[in-house]
């Protein structure tokens, strides 16, 4: 039910509000009609068929870097 | 694929397991309610529950909209099929709850009636345009995730004119929920369940923010850290509620900023409120009538409510003997206390919403937790990765 995958856009219909995203070999076309800014190339959350939440790729690297970090005294 | 296979790697897996192991006060037992269905599978389905020590235990709450929906709504909802003539258009997780009387929208569909599983609320929008001469209900269930998609779907109606769409809104709450288990006989009485931190939920909280939480962080002093799905995400989120703990802190915090700001997504919220309104009180399985803890239509749109459209009786429903899903749904007991659990109840035979949704408690023990030990391991176990 709250399933949502990241991702990225590969084109953009202005007038239909809509997205192209690909994941893996999948195209699919999603609606923006939540977001705001969004350009091709940008990670989205696609969840019943609507960008929910662009992903931001400065804080998932930050997180990665957390995990990193585990097991080092804080 | 991209922030999802790097938020699964072994190498790390075991830094951060070796890291709460560290972390764990042995003298303290840690008790972690996952509220959302998404939680409850990372933990069962990548083995998250064994990497932890023994008293490192996780209680499965009710965030799945599928399993806390009342009977009596998926009886409302074949109803509307069978007495109304509609066609119902709904997400595939419904499809398969039993309803009253051993039935299910599936043996309605099966049996002739006019039911669609659809992806979107634009398929169920598109359903509506292509037969202009039939009702079209759309059931809209979840929490504030799927919410906006359904504003949307309300408003693209109302703007072309569709006259014959509707929608029939179980949409609920997060923070009310996460209020009711705390207030709960079962947590507040000593010795039943204690509960001492939370995952906040991940696609919700893009939605509504981290925000919603500090009332009852504070409130209640439980720590709650917003967790996305994965299972590092996951393991940190421990490490987070772990160390909160033992420093005293009862704060929001959030693990998953890739997505999940403090204001959530405002667009959306906007949205939302523009066509719902908050309803008085609303029935959620194994929770009872809790207070404000659901949406209903707002006057402005009552045309597309499908409870003002139709006659909707309101019937009693009957729960399946012997189920424990409520129980389950509050963290009081776990799957396996239930005497059906794997015997007459089982993925391809549910009796209850647990083992039907795919985010269910249930589901998750059959599919990934049925053959673990019971038996919780020592706090200094050593965990073989």
């Amino acid at each position: 039910m709250c399933l949502a995958i990241p991702a990225k856009v590969v084109a953009i219909d202005e007038l239909a509000d809509n997205a192209t995203v690909e994941l893996g070999e999948v195209r699919k076309a999603v609606s923006l009609a939540l977001v705001e800014n969004v350009t091709v190339g940008d990670f989205v959350l696609i969840h019943v068929g609507y960008a929910l939440n662009k992903v931001s790729e400065e804080e998932a690297q930050r997180t990665l870097e957390l995990f990193a970090q585990a097991g080092v005294t804080p | 694929m991209k922030y999802v296979d790097e938020f699964r790697q072994h190498k790390l897996a075991k830094q951060l397991a070796a890291a709460i192991r560290d972390e764990v006060d042995t003298g303290r037992s840690y008790h972690l309610m996952e509220f959302c269905g998404g939680h409850t599978h990372a933990i069962f389905r990548y083995g998250v529950q064994d990497l932890m020590p023994g008293n490192v235990r996780f209680i499965h709450g009710p965030g799945c909209p599928v399993c806390v929906l009342p009977v009596g709504r998926i009886d409302n909802a074949i109803h509307l099929v069978e007495a109304e003539d509609v066609i119902l258009c709904t997400y595939g997780d419904l499809l398969r709850v039993p309803a009253s009387g051993r039935n299910s929208l599936i043996k309605v569909k099966a049996a002739g009636g006019d039911v669609r599983m659809v992806y979107s609320t634009q398929d169920a929008l598109n359903i509506a345009r292509e037969n202009p001469d039939r009702q079209v209900v759309f059931l809209a269930i979840g929490f504030e995730t799927t919410t906006p998609p359904s504003a949307v779907a309300l408003q693209q109606a109302r703007r072309e004119g569709l006259k014959n769409f509707s929608l029939f809104c179980n949409h609920v709450l997060t923070p009310a929920a996460i209020q009711n288990i705390l207030e709960s006989p079962e947590v507040r009485e000593i010795g039943s369940v204690a509960i001492h931190g939370f995952f906040g939920p991940s696609h919700v909280s893009s939605v509504i923010g981290s925000r919603p939480y500090e009332f009852f962080a504070e409130e209640f002093q439980r720590p709650v850290v917003i967790a996305g799905f994965e299972p590092l995400d996951v393991m940190q989120s421990v490490l987070m509620l772990i160390r909160q703990l033992n420093q005293g802190r009862y704060e929001v915090e959030n693990e998953y900023t890739r997505v999940v700001t403090r204001e959530g997504n405002q667009k959306a919220q906007r949205l939302v409120a523009e066509v719902f309104e908050l309803r008085r009180s609303f029935e959620w399985r194994g929770l009872g009538l809790v207070p404000y803890s659901a949406l209903k239509i707002k006057a402005d749109y009552q045309e597309y409510d499908a409870e003002q459209r139709f006659q909707i009786p309101v019937s009693p429903a009957k729960e399946v003997k012997g189920c424990e899903c409520p129980a389950i749904l509050r963290g009081a007991k776990r799957p396996t206390d239930c005497k059906l659990f794997g015997v007459v109840c089982t993925p391809d035979n549910p009796m209850g919403s647990c083992m039907v949704s795919s985010e269910g408690a249930c589901a998750a023990y059959w599919s990934y937790g049925r053959f673990r030990q019971p038996e919780a391991k020592s706090a200094s176990t050593e965990v073989a990765i």
